[in-house]
């Protein structure tokens, strides 16, 4: 009998009766004011938050919060014309270098400040976690109170891999003093555009 | 497995000399406590979160064979391999054929407690494989050769100043320096280079998701995927009490995972891995180690709903008197005690009795394990397979003596009353293992019973 076999059936033997699953469908946020409650929430886990109303004010937020001597690289067509257009097909070891970078979330949820994206809105997997500053523009409408209303529009999701990003990289490990950027960006910026 | 030479009353011991530092360490946990009460109270259907995560979790328990062929055909189908382990052995060895197949002699892990359950780290270092931790926590315990305390907080129990002299030795920061932010940038300067260099990284799996095949993998810090998506072979390790039916049901563990650990209203990065980056082989090791055993014990079965969050440690009055080390197991606190006799009941049967049976533990479980009536079992079983310390067992049969007879229990009442009124020294002394750490009463001039004897006469 192979390890699989083995294993599978110690759990069969082992396993309860049948338990069935709940019902979820009590749970789901209240759709009002999901935008300030974002913006709220975001700014308390240590993010920056702007609300803007175009891509001309996100190009000058950028070059105002921003060092735009160093790399800045966004995967957004609306950007382009500002800054190095990522590559989706180079060594991921390429961006280690990078500064800022700026792209579009598939969703983000008032309730925790996350953003939603798949890789494909990354460009690269890689490219969120070794900036040293994320930035990321988030449409209003694209704003769901929880979780739940977030998981319900991903559905099945087409993507090989994706993540919830909420905030800074940081860590407690120290003595439980807060120290964002641990390995990750140091800093993240959210343009939610109305 | 290697001898426990104390258990967790003398390790716990060691722990207590330094009074100021268990002072400390109590409140750095109680405040992370009061964190994750702020989080609960903020969202109104906590307690419905709590008992839908119960119940998926019971669901799980019940069709796990069903979800883990699920499962495995999803993770083969998105171009993932899948490895199946009965123990550490053959899980380390897993890892190393991978790694050996490569020709990788470096890898890059992030937090995983079952790796460390496995000792996968000194298995490959036998093997001349280098390993490197890749969170802060475990990458300073890593640096000063001693297991994590803490499943979410690995170095909790150290000051800044020792992890400063760690770094000064081992990384060549300048002496004296202590400042947490300083010591970080230095620690990511030098773990950025252990990334871009890593050619294979291992993550632990949080959650994995029958129904689609990808898993998910939550840190604050970035580090795994740092690793990740840097690497060209991924490996992931789990435990198969790991899935979850359907990827909605990350709804409500997200939002209990973070609140319940630190009080963050969602871990910095829950990252959801289905297939390969083109070019990167991607492996998963399905990994038993004890919990289909653990999963036809009844009484102990709702253990393996754990979501690894680290609440019960938080809160628990014992945890965080007596540090993380003091359980001398991978999984600390009151869910560790539970855990751990499943794997060797000789080594860990005392770890039951390191707990008041207050009850707390099982009151902040965000998947409302039974904790506390689960450690109350285990010294049951304990006690009946024979494996209590012998001054245990002694005192509960001299208990149960003096219980069972009324003339038994007045005449040691009276006794007893006389010794701690008249010679206190006879208990007040270092013999008396009840007597360490603690204050002996004043004892009453008389009994209950004598002054009701005496009253009803009136």
């Amino acid at each position: 009998m192979s390890t699989r076999e083995r294993i599978l059936a110690d759990v069969l033997k082992n396993q309860p009766s049948a338990s069935p699953l709940p019902d979820m469908s009590a749970f789901k946020g209240k759709n009002q004011d999901v935008v300030a409650t974002y913006c709220e929430v975001f700014t308390g886990i240590g993010g920056k938050a702007f609300r803007v109303k175009s891509f001309a004010e996100i190009k000058h937020l950028i070059a105002e919060q921003f060092d735009t001597a160093q790399r800045i690289i966004t995967s957004l067509a609306e950007l382009s014309d500002s800054f190095e257009t990522l590559s989706t097909d180079v060594d991921p070891h390429t961006f280690d270098d990078v500064d800022v970078a700026v792209i579009e979330a598939e969703l983000a949820v008032a309730e925790n400040g996350a953003v939603w994206l798949p890789e494909q809105r990354m460009g690269q997997r890689i490219v969120p976690y070794i900036c040293q500053h994320l930035a990321v523009v988030i449409p209003t409408e694209r704003i769901v109170p929880t979780l739940h209303e977030a998981y319900a529009k991903i559905g099945e999701g087409d993507y090989g891999f994706a993540a919830f990003i909420g905030g800074p990289s940081k860590t407690a490990d120290i003595e439980q003093a807060l120290v964002l950027g641990a390995h990750g960006p140091i800093s993240m910026t959210v343009f939610v555009l109305e | 497995m290697e001898k426990v030479e104390k258990d967790h009353a003398a390790l716990a011991e060691e722990f207590i000399k330094d009074e100021e530092r268990v002072d400390w360490h109590d409140g750095a946990l109680w405040w992370i406590r009061q964190k994750r009460d702020m989080a609960a109270k903020n969202i109104p259907e906590w307690e419905a979160l709590r008992e839908a995560a119960s119940q998926i979790k019971n669901n799980v328990l019940s069709n796990l064979h069903d979800y883990l062929l699920e499962f495995e055909a999803n993770v083969t189908k998105n171009g993932i391999k899948v490895h199946w382990a009965a123990d550490a052995e053959e899980h380390n060895a897993i890892v190393y054929s991978i790694l050996k197949e490569k020709g990788i002699e470096q890898m890059v892990k992030s937090k995983s407690m079952l790796t460390e359950e496995c000792h996968l780290n000194e298995y490959l270092i036998e093997r001349g494989i280098d390993v490197i931790n890749s969170d802060l926590g475990e990458y300073i315990q890593q640096l000063d050769n001693e297991p994590p305390s803490h499943i979410v907080l690995p170095c909790i129990h150290k000051r800044k100043e020792e992890i400063g002299e760690i770094f000064h030795e081992h990384l060549g920061t300048e002496k004296g320096v202590s400042d947490p932010t300083t010591l970080t940038r230095f620690a990511r300067r030098h773990l950025r280079n252990v990334f871009v260099t890593r050619r294979a990284a291992l993550t632990g799996v949080n959650f994995a998701v029958a129904a689609t095949g990808e898993y998910v993998v939550c840190t604050n810090e970035g580090n795994a995927d740092m690793g990740a998506h840097l690497s060209e072979v991924q490996i992931a390790s789990m435990g198969i009490e790991k899935i979850i039916p359907q990827k909605k049901h990350l709804g409500i563990f997200l939002r209990l995972l973070a609140r319940s650990a630190t009080g963050q209203p969602i871990t910095i990065y829950s990252s959801h891995f289905k297939k390969p980056r083109e070019g990167q082989e991607m492996h998963l090791i399905l990994v038993d180690m004890g919990r289909s055993r653990q999963l036809g014990r009844p009484d102990f079965r709702d253990s393996l709903k754990c979501i690894r969050c680290g609440s019960c440690m938080n809160t628990c009055p014992v945890y965080r008197k007596s540090g993380g080390l003091s359980y001398h197991n991978t999984v600390a606190g009151p869910i560790g005690a539970i855990l751990a006799p499943n794997l060797d009941m000789r080594k860990h049967a005392d770890l039951p009795f390191a707990s008041t049976l207050c009850g707390s533990c099982s009151n902040v479980c965000p998947v409302k394990i039974n904790i506390h009536e689960q450690l109350y079992k285990w010294r049951q079983v304990i006690v009946q397979e024979g494996y209590a310390a012998n001054t245990k067992v002694l005192g509960i049969k001299a208990m149960a003596w003096t219980l069972s007879s009324p003339t038994s229990y007045s005449t040691i009442g009276k006794a007893g009353r006389w010794v701690l009124n008249n010679i206190p020294f006879a208990v007040n002394n270092k013999f008396n293992p009840w007597y360490r750490q603690r204050d002996m009463p004043d004892s009453p001039k008389e009994s209950f019973g004598e002054w009701y004897a005496k009253n009803e006469k009136k």
